[in-house]
């Protein structure tokens, strides 16, 4: 049976993992540390799909309803 | 200049933990051994519960251990020796943990030397992060719980069992407090960091009281009552309890007493203890009062809604404020508030005395208290207070020097918060400024009214007086009405025209009419309207007048440009603009209302386009003054019109009676023969639904179109000459529904959207028969309101209001819930300058605020209109 992936779903939005300088531009925008981004853990199903490890950052792009479209971003714990 | 206050300190850090029976005796002033409180001269006893070393709360005594006074010592604490060792109630539940968690020999906790470095190192990990580490404990007990013979000694561990409310079992036999404690006392230092505690600040065997400390006699003061005789705290009730056990107790171990009577009186004296800290635990009975009520003890004093945190911590009363009935006041600006003059006279604005009001401040003392405005307190520099009366005010007003402050009474043109409860948005406080009235009542203008959601059937509503000149500051620039006009909620004007100010407008700018000069100036008389442009034409006597339109476009801003449809608007197939026979479409045109009629989409309240605008593209003091305009010119203009309801506007012509009831007529045969179908079993089911669904859901179909053809028929006879008319069209109360059953037909009643079923097996009503599914039967109401219903009309009538009533009262306290925890998961968190959503940490919620960064105050309606407009207004074409 093929394994149905969880980012296909339509309710789940895009997932990605950030690169260092992607990272770090993200970081100074908002002038803040990696600790006080929203976090995620790393048992969360899409974390265990793509692959991400503790310390990783996740970009989430997903619909809006005021914006269209928006960027959220997660650190990955635990 | 006395009463400086001390400078500031900062708090570095606030640490939790538990009391040792050190601490708790090193901190006691006195240890408590009298169950007596009051000796025969009503003097505290000395080692008694009301010792003075404690504190005082007579204004004579003053306080043995810090020589103050009532006002000024803050209590000390005393305590309690205990015979025998007590659990503490509120610890139940990490005793329990620990017990099963630790070894019953050698009290080690029972994991393996590397699980215990593994949970260590977590444990440091996640406080760095700055996470709870609540999870992480539980994990730590269970997995210790699971393990039944010690790594360490080998012991075998047996079950503890919990009872309520404080009783341990291991393996059927009673483990006593004081077993707990030796128990507690071996467990070794790095083990208790495993399960979270710091060993300096929490050691588990302190879990367990011996010594008990007695609160201060300020915390638990007594009463005189009127019949001189005084009146314990409930908390001192009951240490004397504790006290007499504990005496009770040590006499009777002394003598050599029976182990029974022991056993007796240490759960005595446990329920005690426990009843102390907490009167609410469940699974014993709460220690009652002589007269049966139940005592309130430490934690009542501090949970729930009239405890210490949410009923004297996070809301208090207040002094400064002020509270009456409501009553309207249309000649009020909406910035205003009219106080009455006792209100006025008794709270007060604080003066400092300056070289440049000293004359007028000299002014207010020589009124005194009873002239208005005058003053009541003179605060001089060395922080005196004295209060002006008669004899004195003169000299007062004399000896006034610079840096005194004087408490003025309130006077116009202050600012005050006005507020009413519920206070669900922001717009239920808002500032505004004084005008002192005579009567009892607060004033204001009612187009204010809906954002308090005030109505005038016997409201009352709150005001605060602001006392420092940075708040009246803020209130005047953030918080005053006329900033307050536009709503969050919709990006629409929540201030605006309601019920008569609607229909006064409709009636005035309806079609042309012709006004004549003595009427059009005194309509015009209250606004800010400085003159009449030239008439609109002359009549037969050569006099000139003036249309209703130009009167209204006296008080348009002139650079106002804007066309929308009007609420009267029958929407055509085709809009015909500005052409509309209705008079339907409204025109603005550098401040002229060139065609169109004024009603709820133009001033009204949620709707108002034209408030809109000006607020919008002038500012909010022009849009103060339309409102404030608005408000006076519909009540001057429906003054000269008259608008009146009476039964004889109800009245509908016979043939159109004859008509109604003929619509009923057939209604009740077609209900029949489906009954008829559906008791001959042909009748057929509509897709996915039973038989009896089906035969109910068409039933009322049938009788729902046969009451609209009734209103129909109804409405083609009444035109706009009928009052119920012209405010429903124009949007100012009401609707067709409203005139529908006043005139023709009620219509079906109903229970959980369904037809009334409730009442008798079988049937509703002894009236009707047992199976009877004809209309009458399940509160379909044929009459009028005007004719009356009959009996069982009436009754089904009465079950389909009470309904309505009973869901309004559920409704409001399920909602308050709500917008309590959505208050109070939100009231941390600040949109930072950069747009960000961030709480009080740092921490990010939003990366946008909204996500999209837009203010949905300043937003119009929420839609992308503003482009539109502008566009139009540079291009004069339309774009998508």
């Amino acid at each position: 049976m093929t394994k149905f992936s969880l980012l296909d779903h339509e309710s789940v939005p895009k997932h990605e993992i950030m690169s260092e300088g992607e990272l770090k531009s993200v970081l100074s925008k908002y002038s803040i540390e990696k600790e006080q981004l929203p976090k995620i853990k790393v048992q969360d199903p899409v974390s265990k799909e793509i692959g991400a490890v503790i310390g990783d950052v996740v970009k989430i792009t997903r619909k809006s309803q005021t914006a269209g479209e928006a960027e959220y971003y997660r650190l990955v714990i635990e | 200049m006395a009463n400086v206050p001390p400078i500031p300190k900062r708090i570095a850090s606030i640490k939790f933990g538990l009391m040792s029976p050190k601490e708790i005796r090193k901190m006691s002033a006195t240890p408590i051994i009298t169950a007596d409180t009051y000796d025969d001269d009503g003097f505290p006893i000395d080692m008694g519960l009301m010792d003075t070393k404690l504190g005082v709360i007579d204004p004579g005594l003053r306080c043995k251990t810090c020589s103050g006074r009532a006002g000024e010592c803050p209590g000390h604490f005393g305590h309690i020796e205990l015979v025998a060792p007590v659990v503490h109630v509120g610890f139940n539940k990490v005793i329990r943990k620990l017990l099963r968690a630790t070894c019953r020999k050698c009290s080690r906790i029972l994991l393996e030397p590397a699980q215990k470095q593994h949970f260590l190192d977590q444990l440091t990990g996640i406080e760095e992060i700055g996470h709870m580490p609540d999870d992480l404990i539980n994990e730590a007990y269970k997995e210790a719980s699971k393990i039944k013979t010690c790594p360490y000694c080998n012991e075998e561990q047996l079950e503890i069992k919990f009872e309520k409310p404080s009783e341990y079992l291991e393996n059927g036999e009673k483990l006593t407090p004081t077993e707990i404690r030796d128990r507690f006392e071996n467990v070794p230092d790095e083990d208790i960091r495993v399960i979270g505690m710091d060993p300096k600040n929490a050691r588990p065997e302190w879990m367990i009281l011996t010594v008990l400390p007695v609160p201060p006699v300020t915390v638990r003061p007594s009463i005189t009552l009127e019949s001189g005789q005084r009146s314990e705290d409930d908390l001192t009730h009951k240490l004397v309890d504790i006290i007499r056990i504990n005496q009770r107790f040590q006499e009777n171990r002394e003598a050599g007493a029976p182990q029974l009577i022991i056993e007796d009186l240490w759960e005595l004296l446990q329920y005690h203890v426990t009843t102390f800290f907490d009167n609410s635990v469940s699974g014993i009975p709460p220690a009652r009062h002589r007269s049966g009520r139940p005592l309130k003890t430490l934690s009542q004093r501090l949970k729930g809604k009239e405890g210490r945190f949410r009923g004297s911590l996070s809301g208090k009363r207040v002094n400064f404020s002020a509270r009456t009935v409501i009553s309207p006041d249309p000649n009020l600006s909406i910035n205003e508030v009219g106080v009455p003059m006792p209100i006025a006279r008794t709270l007060t604005m604080p003066a400092v005395v300056t070289p440049r009001n000293i004359e007028q401040l000299k002014i207010y003392v020589r009124n005194g208290e009873d002239i208005h405005p005058g003053a009541n307190y003179v605060l001089r520099s060395d922080g005196r207070r004295i209060k002006v009366t008669n004899m004195n005010k003169e000299d007062l007003a004399e000896k006034l020097e610079f840096g005194w402050v004087v408490e003025r009474q309130l006077k116009d043109g202050d600012i005050v918060l006005f507020n009413r409860q519920p206070s669900l948005h922001k717009m239920s406080i808002m500032a505004h400024s004084v005008k002192v009235l005579p009567n009892k009542t607060f004033r204001l203008n009612p187009a204010v009214c809906p954002p308090y959601n005030a109505d005038f059937d016997g409201d009352e509503m709150n005001m605060h007086a602001l006392q420092t000149e940075e708040s009246r500051a803020e209130a005047k620039i953030l918080m005053q009405v006329q900033e307050n006009i536009l709503s969050p909620r919709f990006g629409g004007p929540i201030i605006g025209g309601i019920h008569d100010h609607i229909s006064g407008l409709f009636l005035l700018t309806r079609f042309e009419n012709q006004i004549p000069a003595h009427d059009a100036y005194d309509i015009l008389r209250k606004s800010s309207a400085r003159s009449l442009p030239t008439p609109a034409g002359y009549d037969s006597n050569g006099k000139p007048y003036w249309t209703g339109k130009q009167i209204f476009s006296q008080i348009l801003p002139k650079n106002l440009n804007t066309q929308f449809a009007a609420q009267v608007c029958s929407h055509c197939d085709t809009c015909k603009k500005e052409e509309c026979p209705n008079d339907a479409y409204v025109v603005i045109r550098d401040g002229e209302l060139i065609a169109g009629t004024i009603d709820e989409a133009a001033i009204g309240a949620f709707k108002g386009k034209i408030q809109d605008r000006i607020i919008k593209e002038i500012g909010p003091e022009a849009g103060s003054r339309f409102v404030d305009n608005m408000t006076m010119l519909a009540i001057r203009s429906i003054m000269r019109t008259g608008l009146s309801f009476g039964i004889a506007d109800e009245d509908i012509p016979k043939e159109a009676r004859i008509q109604i009831n003929e619509v009923l007529g057939k209604a009740e045969d077609a209900v029949q023969n489906l009954i008829k179908s559906y008791q001959n079993k042909e009748l057929e089911p509509l897709p996915g639904r039973t038989l009896d669904e089906t035969i109910e859901m068409s039933i009322m179909q049938k009788l729902g179109k046969a009451r609209d053809e009734t209103g129909n028929i109804a409405d083609s006879h009444m035109g706009l000459e009928n009052p119920a008319v012209i405010m429903a069209r124009s949007g100012a109360r009401g609707s067709i529904l409203n005139l529908t059953q006043m005139a023709a037909c009620v219509g079906q009643q109903a229970v959980r959207g369904e037809r009334i079923r409730r009442g008798y097996a079988g049937r509703t009503l002894p009236h009707f028969e047992e199976g009877d599914l004809g209309s009458d039967a399940h509160g379909f109401v044929k009459a009028s309101y005007k004719s009356g219903l009959n009996p069982t009309e009436y009754f089904f009538h009465a079950i389909g209001g009470r309904e309505g009533l009973v869901d309004t009262a559920v409704r409001t306290s399920q909602s308050g819930y709500l917008q309590r925890r959505l208050v109070n998961a939100l009231q941390d968190l600040e949109v930072q300058y950069d747009l960000t959503v961030r709480d009080t940490r740092g921490v990010l919620v939003q990366f946008k605020f909204g996500e999209d960064g837009i203010n949905p105050t300043k937003s119009d309606f929420s839609k992308p209109d503003t482009i539109h407009r502008i566009v139009r207004s540079v291009v004069n074409k339309e774009v998508a």
